[in-house]
């Protein structure tokens, strides 16, 4: 260890030394014990609790995830920029919210129209493979965030217009007409600001910066597209 | 012995900052080809040249002595399809401007793409028109047949997905195709100007642009507009594709390059009055819904009874 501190340190040497030159004069002698403990910050309390959640009982495992969730859906509400969105991603909350929606937009199957709105597993097509590509697209311009946390932002994302088609399902239970219609109109516009301005504030800062506008187009036209589909909802 | 602390891992930030912090320090540059010329060198676009002087020489060095091992990754991995998304913002408004404005004598291809052929406007133009087309054209029914009492509004959905093979298949088939054309012409006779298939698949991506405000003028339902602004929209797109792709087909036999171009200009053609008689109802023809509409009640109650 003596050798190793001196030999960088030798001032006024005319000849360039080559690089890492006393390296290999460094020895670790049999009498220098070497100890001490190697913590990694953040990752020791969850190894922990590992052991442990196989004794807890059943309620507090699901109310623990379901805390989760209910945290990021007051993430989404709420948009300030944060990192748990991020940080913890889960596919609970997209799941449960495309289920949902594609459960009320689905026209019914004794239908005899062809055309007519879409089929329960149109509306799920399309929320999860418009949110791969889009997914894909922020991946293959060179963005920093991993897949699923992206598919997690986006799906979460999404509550505002579930929110909105629940609304409007109630709106349409009242009597027809142009004002009954404005009104959608109304609800949906603003949850689809919404939910633009929620995943963008989670969305932008992976891209680099002369690549934004290109990364947040695609959302824009998938939130328009569930939007549309809300809007012309006729049950 | 060592400290707890001694054995923290440490944030050393970005390259610059830490060669900011000290100057002195050697680094070692570990990157890939493709990702140098993003990073530190300035952007290839058009008119930027002033950047160049700004950011200093060795950068303009290192992405002229990288430009041409762009595409070195194997077909298999991620790196290898994101040298096709290698466009910033501003590129791809130019490249849409340059398909809005054909200068004759101004070639798109040499223009814009410049050797750097993207897939990002094509794809998401594309998906913009498939909506556009099939938005459209159900408010366009709607507005059409508003006052009707018989008739009811559906959202179609249908048509989404129809709207979407025509138009995928346009915008890769026909490239495909012609790219095969050209190459086939291009061993008879030798041409100076020859596109690869990325940048042909560009040139038709980029040249559709001009329809998705044509479809959404299209919702007014007046004949006399729509026809206009088919004729515009033909005029401005298919002179685009007729100029990019006249060099090539140039020093070929006269009545070939004739046929070439116009086959292109039909195909366009084809596409855009088709989309405008499927996915858009006739504004005059209003009683033939209603005589369509109740045959499907008769059956219907027939049916239930």
């Amino acid at each position: 260890m003596a050798e190793a501190a001196e030999s960088p340190g030798e001032p006024g040497t005319t000849s360039p030394r080559p690089l890492f030159a006393g390296l290999s004069d460094i020895s670790i002698s049999q009498d220098i014990p070497v100890e001490g403990e190697i913590t990694i910050p953040m990752r020791s309390r969850i190894r922990e609790f590992d052991s442990s959640t196989l004794n807890e009982s059943v309620q507090n495992t699901i109310m623990r995830d379901l805390k989760a969730v209910g945290k990021k859906f007051m993430h989404v509400l709420y948009p300030r920029k944060s990192n748990t969105l991020l940080r913890d991603w889960d596919l609970w909350g997209p799941l449960v919210l495309c289920v949902t929606l594609a459960l009320m937009l689905q026209r019914g199957s004794a239908d005899s129209e062809n055309d007519g709105g879409p089929q329960f597993a149109e509306v799920f097509v399309i929320i999860w493979f418009g949110a791969v590509t889009i997914t894909l697209n922020s991946k293959l311009l060179g963005g920093n965030i991993s897949f699923f946390q992206s598919l997690c932002v986006l799906g979460y994302c999404i509550l505002p217009l579930t929110v909105a088609l629940l609304v409007c399902r109630l709106v349409l239970l009242a009597k027809p007409g142009p004002i009954n219609f404005i009104v959608r109109l109304f609800v949906v516009i603003m949850m689809f600001a919404w939910s633009i301005v929620a995943s963008t504030a989670f969305l932008a800062d992976s891209q680099p910066p002369n690549r934004k506008a290109l990364a947040v187009y695609p959302v824009f036209l998938f939130y328009f597209v569930i939007s549309w589909m809300i809007l012309t909802f006729t049950p | 012995m060592a400290a707890v602390d001694d054995l923290q891992f440490e944030e050393f930030g970005d390259v610059a900052t830490s060669l900011a912090a000290n100057p002195d320090a050697t680094t070692i540059n570990i990157e890939g080809p493709g990702e140098t010329p993003k990073r530190l060198g300035p952007p290839r676009g058009s008119g930027r040249e002033e950047d160049d002087e700004l950011l200093g020489n060795d950068d303009s060095d290192k992405t002229e002595l990288l430009a041409g091992q762009k595409k070195s990754s194997p077909f298999w991995t991620f790196e290898y399809y994101q040298t096709f998304f290698d466009v910033d913002t501003y590129q791809v408004f130019d490249r849409i401007k340059g398909s809005l404005l054909p200068i004759p004598g101004k070639n798109f291809v040499r223009l814009y793409i410049r050797s750097n052929p993207d897939l990002y406007g094509p794809f998401w133009i594309c998906a913009t028109l498939v909506f556009a087309i099939a938005i459209s054209g159900n408010l366009s029914n709607f507005l059409i047949h508003l006052g009707e009492k018989t008739y009811h509004y559906v959202p179609e959905f249908r048509k989404v997905s129809i709207a979407a093979t025509i138009i995928y298949a346009y915008a890769w088939l026909v490239p495909f195709a012609l790219w095969g054309f050209l190459l086939w012409r291009n061993s008879k006779v030798m041409n100076i100007v020859s596109y690869s298939f990325l940048e042909i698949v560009c040139v038709y991506g980029y040249s559709l642009f001009i329809y998705i405000p044509t479809a959404i003028l299209w919702i007014i339902p007046q004949k006399a507009v729509r026809w206009i602004l088919v004729m515009m929209a033909l005029g401005i797109s298919g002179s685009v594709l007729a100029m990019t792709f006249w060099p090539a087909v140039r020093e070929d036999n006269r009545r070939v390059a004739l046929a070439t171009i116009v086959t292109i200009v039909l195909l366009h053609t084809l596409l855009s009055v088709g989309c405008l008689a499927y996915f858009f109802d006739a504004p005059e023809l209003d009683h033939l819904p209603t005589t369509a509409v109740v045959p499907n009640q008769t059956v219907v109650a027939a049916k239930s009874s």
